[in-house]
């Protein structure tokens, strides 16, 4: 059993009277110890998918498939229960967290508040375990008695992985968690969380339209299109060897320094990605894809493995790909 | 698109006045709370070349962007001077006004950009306006939006901020630069808060931009794949000091300093380099270093190969001189050239 399951799992927004589905039937594990890298583009569905994992989707959503963390399906738990599941069992590292803090409160008390709220112990351990968390983080334990404006950029995101990590969670979902950043920073963050993964076992979901990133980062990538798995594989593979054309063209994006090829030549992908609520018909990909076929716009391919990447092209495998 | 081959990488022959070039140029803030000055910039030579992509690489803090404002008008250097076409930049209102026609801003964050309740139209057509251009403004705006990609124009005109995806504010805020026919665009981190796929999209604008209308660019960044990918030449920035400065391919071939080493060891592209992470931020302004201001940081200090070879003492206690602003790849360091390649 993986520790994160999603099981066919679609959210679908009510607006205005019309459906939009924004994410269409995805199925994905994560295990312990390893580390899942989500990409795509702005409103591919990657957030919206990761945010049922602790029911933070809007009311308005319709979330159907199973959610199962540990084998217990989120959607039939009661509020109680997902409460109790909140931080101690998977937390979030948000997107441009350096303002989610406080700004009037202490880091150290923004720290312990989770830890107090959720174990019975005395102020004083949750100081010193503030202390621990810090370290944990590469900032030193007396940063606990710091505003948030006295800190860097960097310093407050790694000030929020030690907040995901504070009640010992199974689970961290990081969503853009370096992006902003400086590539020094971010390289500084990057070793933090994957050494977390590592010493402490726990699962990762690391959110990112940066393939680079994750390639770098992460033991498994998944790129998502329009609320879709497309490809998924182990994550150096799909960077380097990407069979989807838009996990291509994401791959692309990033060149490689030194390699000619990308010189005088940046690469991008012609388009904007398709408004939900009025997907493409076939491959909903068929309108940007450069190598498009008649039958693409009229079929819509689904995941099927090929060597060690599971892809949704219907040229993939065949004789034109 | 162009190919490495058949571009036609312009060489700014010594003597030919630059686009825009800064000379010894420092620029110092009142330090916070009665601390210190912070010198933000500390003795630069920069050139920008007519025609040519220099990108400024450093983290932030480095000064890159004070250094940006500062060729822009916005910042008064304490020391050195601005040169445009060879000129001395004139401070007078009047001057700077007709200057901020000939060289453009564009900014990273297009949302923050753009009045959210302002037309595409009026949000490009506001410089004309600025300028006095009242003449076929609605063609021009045209002309603007159609360079920028955004075809065909008509269709964005009435069309807000909001209605437009992340690549296409940009490209908006490009045609709002491009309206007034400038010679020179100054660009900071002008794709680092879009998306992969978009990114490619508007470097390649840039690009052609350059090709089509022989635009100078200044492009601020911490993104070195931007360079490798547009950048003619490349500066990199440590402490309000250029530490290295060169052509693209060699100095991201084989760079010298090593602050830049660090800076390309830690590009996740370069996965199969050996990490040389460097432990905290930039210093700060206030309180630069003796000697080399990279050397509390530099892992070759730090792990005693500067020791045997002797330099460190130089490292430690003797400043080192500015980079010529042109020409070859140089780099403001003591290792001696044989010991580059190691470490």
């Amino acid at each position: 059993m993986a520790l994160l399951e999603f099981d066919d799992v679609s959210v679908t927004y009510r607006s205005r009277g019309a459906d939009i589905p924004a994410v269409r039937g995805v199925t994905l594990n994560v295990n312990a110890g390893e580390s899942l890298g989500l990409a795509g583009e702005s409103g591919c569905g990657k957030t919206t998918l990761t945010s049922t994992v602790l029911r933070m989707q809007p009311k308005s959503a319709k979330v159907t498939g199973e959610i199962r963390l540990n084998g217990d399906n989120i959607l039939d738990m009661t509020w109680g229960q997902v409460r109790a599941l909140r931080w101690a069992e998977a937390s979030v590292v948000f997107q441009g967290a350096m303002h989610a803090l406080n700004p009037v409160q202490k880091i150290g008390d923004q720290l312990a508040e989770p830890i107090l709220l959720h174990s019975k112990v005395s102020k004083k351990d949750a100081d010193r375990r503030v202390g621990e968390l810090l370290e944990m983080v590469g900032l030193p334990a007396r940063r606990a008695d710091a505003y948030p404006h006295q800190l860097s950029g960097g310093q407050k995101q790694r000030v929020m992985i030690a907040m995901a990590l504070a009640c010992d969670p199974q689970l961290i979902i990081a969503d853009e968690p370096t992006t902003a950043l400086d590539v020094m920073v971010q390289a500084q963050v990057l070793n933090v969380l994957q050494g977390l993964v590592k010493e402490l076992n726990v699962g990762m979901v690391f959110i990112s339209h940066d393939l680079s990133v994750l390639s770098s980062t992460c033991d498994r990538i998944a790129v998502m299109y329009a609320g879709k798995i497309v490809e998924q594989g182990p994550a150096a593979d799909v960077f380097d060897h990407p069979q989807h054309p838009y996990a291509g063209a994401l791959a692309g994006a990033f060149p490689r320094i030194g390699d000619t090829r990308y010189r005088y030549s940046p690469s991008g992908l012609p388009g904007d990605p398709p408004f939900p609520g009025d997907l493409p018909s076939g491959c909903t990909f068929h309108p940007r894809c450069p190598v498009a076929v008649e039958r693409c716009a009229t079929t819509e391919p689904s995941l099927i493995q090929h060597g060690s990447h599971q892809t949704a092209c219907l040229l993939v495998g065949s004789e034109i790909a | 698109m162009t190919t490495p081959t058949d571009v036609d990488v312009p060489s700014v022959p010594e003597g030919q006045a630059a686009a825009l070039e800064a000379r010894d140029i420092a620029v110092t803030f009142r330090g916070r709370g009665g601390g210190g000055q912070a010198r933000a910039v500390d003795g630069v030579d920069l050139r920008l070349g007519r025609g040519e992509i220099v990108a400024l690489v450093g983290e932030s803090g480095c000064g890159k962007t004070t250094l940006a404002r500062t060729l822009l008008g916005l910042e008064r250097p304490a020391e050195g001077t601005v040169l445009v076409d060879g000129e001395p930049l004139n401070y007078s209102s009047r001057a700077l006004k007709a200057y901020r026609r000939r060289v453009q801003l564009v900014l990273q964050d297009p949302t923050g950009a753009l009045n959210p309740r302002h037309t595409v139209y009026e949000a490009v057509a506001e410089g004309l306006r600025i300028h006095g251009l009242t003449d076929n403004e609605n063609d021009r705006v045209a002309q603007a939006l159609s360079l920028a990609g955004l075809r065909p124009p008509e269709r964005f005109f009435l069309r807000y901020p909001h209605e437009l995806s992340g690549g296409q504010r940009q490209r908006v805020v490009i045609a709002g630069a491009l309206v007034l026919n400038p010679d020179v665009i100054v660009a900071d981190e002008p794709v680092s808060s879009l998306d992969a796929s978009v990114r490619g999209e508007i470097l390649a604008l840039l690009l052609r931009l350059r090709d089509e209308l022989g635009l100078s660019l200044l492009v601020v960044t911490h993104d070195l794949g931007l360079a490798w990918n547009i950048a003619d030449r490349v500066a990199v920035m440590y402490l309000g000091r250029i530490v290295e400065q060169g052509p693209t391919e060699e100095l991201l071939a084989n760079p010298k300093h090593p602050y830049t080493r660090a800076l390309l060891s830690v590009v996740p592209e370069m996965g199969r380099m050996e990490q040389v992470v460097l432990a905290g931020e930039p210093p700060d302004p206030t309180r630069i270093p003796a000697g080399c201001r990279f050397h509390p940081r530099c892992p070759v200090v730090a792990s005693g190969e500067a020791a045997a070879l002797g330099i460190e003492e130089k490292c430690k206690g003797q400043s080192l001189p500015l980079l010529s602003p042109a020409g070859a790849h140089s780099a403001a360091c003591y290792l001696p050239a044989s010991a580059e390649s190691v470490s």
